[in-house]
């Protein structure tokens, strides 16, 4: 086995784990903050990639631009979605949360798949990011180190925003007592608002990131999002830091799988998950409740 | 201690009371029901009925879960695997549908062991969770197996004869037969649910902590009734590979888990009669849709979304709602 082709991997499995990190961590902030299982993570993953794919060829709006403005719509969807919809269940039991982001999921993906197909379309690389670094040991196309760093960047900067910042302070305030917070005279649910659409643009960050590597389609959010569920089961959700450290780490494990035993690549992290609910039932991060 | 109306989704089974006030005694509806069920081929195209019977039963099983009070977001696992199971047993090995049934039910059963084993370790939004990541397992699994020809599926898996004497060939054979089945599963999840494990589940949903104190091993009777309802679900699954001769990925994959929710959903959880009417409602959309050249995802997603927000009770929880607040107007 040669080191070029372990170190090949090792770098698909970080790119794979920034998105893992990327969206499970969107999908803390939302479950932590409205305490809602967002299933439609994925699918606005795939609306960030589908945003840039459209700003690109229908309005000739490039990746940099498209890198800020895709997730902010992505993010306004989800605004509009909490709004209308999302926010109606907050009263009733947790479950039809997970329910009717289930349904959205499946509004949305199918309307996609009726008006796109399900082929998918290429998004190219970005000029400044086209070519890469030879390191001796392996090939790294720039703009896969580009994915990795930005997602590694984003993903400290919104710990960075919840855990030292006053606004992050606020959030978590209306996490831990929603009432008490209100008392203060904080409008908890504008928060819980802002919370959802900024746990989606995270997500929608990832697809715009994704696009140039994986083509952009209807399907790419739906199974992904079932791979994010297995990470966060694992890591606990105990803190931001775990799912970052966790989403990392199992696309690192899941990378190498494909070296050494490539049929189950797909399947390790599911496996890990089990063994880890076998052993330690609130996750590897988690506190028992 | 009822929360029916805040918690539809754990509604008492209250149909067959609530219309016997309203001077219907179960056994008419069920008569009337069973009329339906024999006289069916005879106005529908059969096979299609038997596969109706199939998601009818599928449905059934995945509710009696919801008696305990857990939502799983996998049962397209047993469902499937079952399926696939079954078809390998009929297809490859020659068996007569009967031994694959049973091949199929034990590994959909053992399955629920494994995994009922696990996932009862969290509860809530976590069990669904991790009931979901499971069976993508299952599903992977699929894919990949050679036993399960991958995208192929099991085709042409042949039928046989059942007991040895008649042609499942024939579609009115093949009917009655899965009526047969869909009968004794649906008997067997009332016999449960009303018996005296049933009021020990309900009492652990209703209060788990009182139920523990009181000295019951909570976890016990979850994994149990996980395992029945796994089983069931892997009947169902069996009996749908025999009645249309293919097992596919479809089975196995996660919209098929939802499409069981949806359908539960639809009709009214907790209802003994509602998860068929749900299945029978998807099934008939999906047939019907099929044609239309209207997305079928986006239009099941949208009725999800607004079963949800506007009648969370279902068809059947909301027709005895409303029969029920009726005649006790009447009676006031």
């Amino acid at each position: 086995m040669s080191l070029e082709i372990l170190m090949g991997q090792v770098v698909v499995g970080l790119i794979n784990g920034s998105f893992y990190a990327l969206l499970s961590l969107g999908f803390a902030v939302i479950f932590g903050l409205l305490g809602i299982i967002n299933v439609a993570q994925g699918t606005f993953y795939m609306l960030g990639a589908f945003g840039s794919w459209m700003l690109l060829n229908y309005a000739g709006i490039g990746y940099w631009p498209a890198l800020i403005l895709s997730p902010l719509i992505a993010g306004a969807v989800g605004v509009v979605l909490e709004k209308t919809l999302i926010a109606r269940v907050y009263k009733l039991e947790h479950i039809y949360g997970l329910l009717l982001t289930y349904g959205l999921m499946m509004f949305i993906q199918g309307m996609f798949v009726y008006w796109f197909a399900t082929a998918g379309r290429p998004y190219p690389v970005p000029l400044e990011l086209r070519g890469g670094f030879d390191l001796g040991i392996l090939f790294l196309p720039k703009y896969r180190g580009w994915v990795v760093v930005a997602s590694v960047f984003f993903c400290f900067a919104t710990w960075f925003a919840i855990e030292k910042t006053s606004l992050g302070r606020t959030l978590r305030a209306a996490t831990e007592n929603p009432q008490l917070t209100r008392a203060f005279g904080i409008n908890v649910p504008a928060l819980l608002t802002f919370g959802f659409g900024a746990g989606v643009a995270l997500a929608g960050f990832a697809g715009v990131l994704a696009a140039p590597i994986y083509s952009v389609s209807p399907l790419m959010g739906g199974e992904l999002v079932i791979t994010v569920f297995a990470v966060v089961v694992v890591g606990g959700m105990g803190s931001i830091l775990s799912a970052i450290v966790t989403g990392l780490s199992l696309g690192v494990v899941e990378g190498l799988t494909k070296v050494f035993y490539p049929p189950g690549a797909n399947m390790v992290i599911f496996v890990i998950m089990f063994i880890v609910l076998l052993i330690k039932p609130a996750g590897l991060f988690g506190r028992e409740r | 201690m009822s929360t029916t109306s805040a918690d539809p989704a754990h509604a008492q089974p209250a149909s067959t009371k609530s219309l016997a006030s309203f001077g219907l005694p179960p056994i008419v509806l069920y008569a009337v029901g069973l009329a339906l069920l024999v006289a069916g081929p005879f106005f529908v195209y059969p096979l299609f009925l038997a596969k109706i019977l199939c998601f009818c039963l599928f449905a059934c099983a995945f509710n009696l879960l919801g008696s305990v009070g857990l939502l799983s977001f996998g049962h397209a696992a047993f469902f499937g695997a079952s399926a696939y199971v079954a078809g390998h047993a009929l297809k490859v090995w020659g068996l007569p549908f009967e031994l694959g049934a049973v091949i199929g039910t034990a590994a959909a059963t053992f399955l629920g062991v494994v995994f009922g084993y696990v996932a009862i370790r969290r509860q809530g939004l976590y069990f669904a969770m991790i009931t979901l990541a499971l069976a993508q397992m299952i599903y992977f699994l699929a894919l990949q197996l050679p036993f399960t020809h991958a995208e192929d599926g099991l085709t042409g898996v042949p039928r046989g004869r059942i007991l040895g004497l008649f042609d499942l060939n024939n579609l009115y054979v093949l009917y009655y037969t899965a009526a047969v089945i869909f009968v004794a599963g649906y008997l067997l999840i009332y016999r449960i649910t009303h018996s005296t494990f049933g009021q020990i589940l309900k009492a652990i949903r209703e209060k788990e902590p009182r139920a523990i104190s009181l000295g019951y091993r909570v976890n016990d009777y979850k994994l149990l009734v996980f395992v029945l309802s796994a089983a069931l679900a892997g009947l169902a699954g069996a009996t749908k590979t025999m009645v249309v001769q293919l097992a596919s990925l479809t089975d196995v994959h996660w919209s098929t888990s939802g499409d069981v929710i949806l359908m539960t959903l639809l009709g009214g959880s907790g209802t003994m009669f509602g998860p068929v009417v749900g299945a029978v409602v998807v099934e008939m959309l999906e047939f019907y849709l099929a044609d239309s050249g209207l997305p079928i995802q986006a239009v099941i997603g949208a009725i999800f979304v607004v079963c949800i927000l506007l009648f969370r009770r279902g068809i059947v929880g909301e027709l005895s709602h409303l029969l029920d607040s009726k005649s006790r107007g009447k009676a006031g």
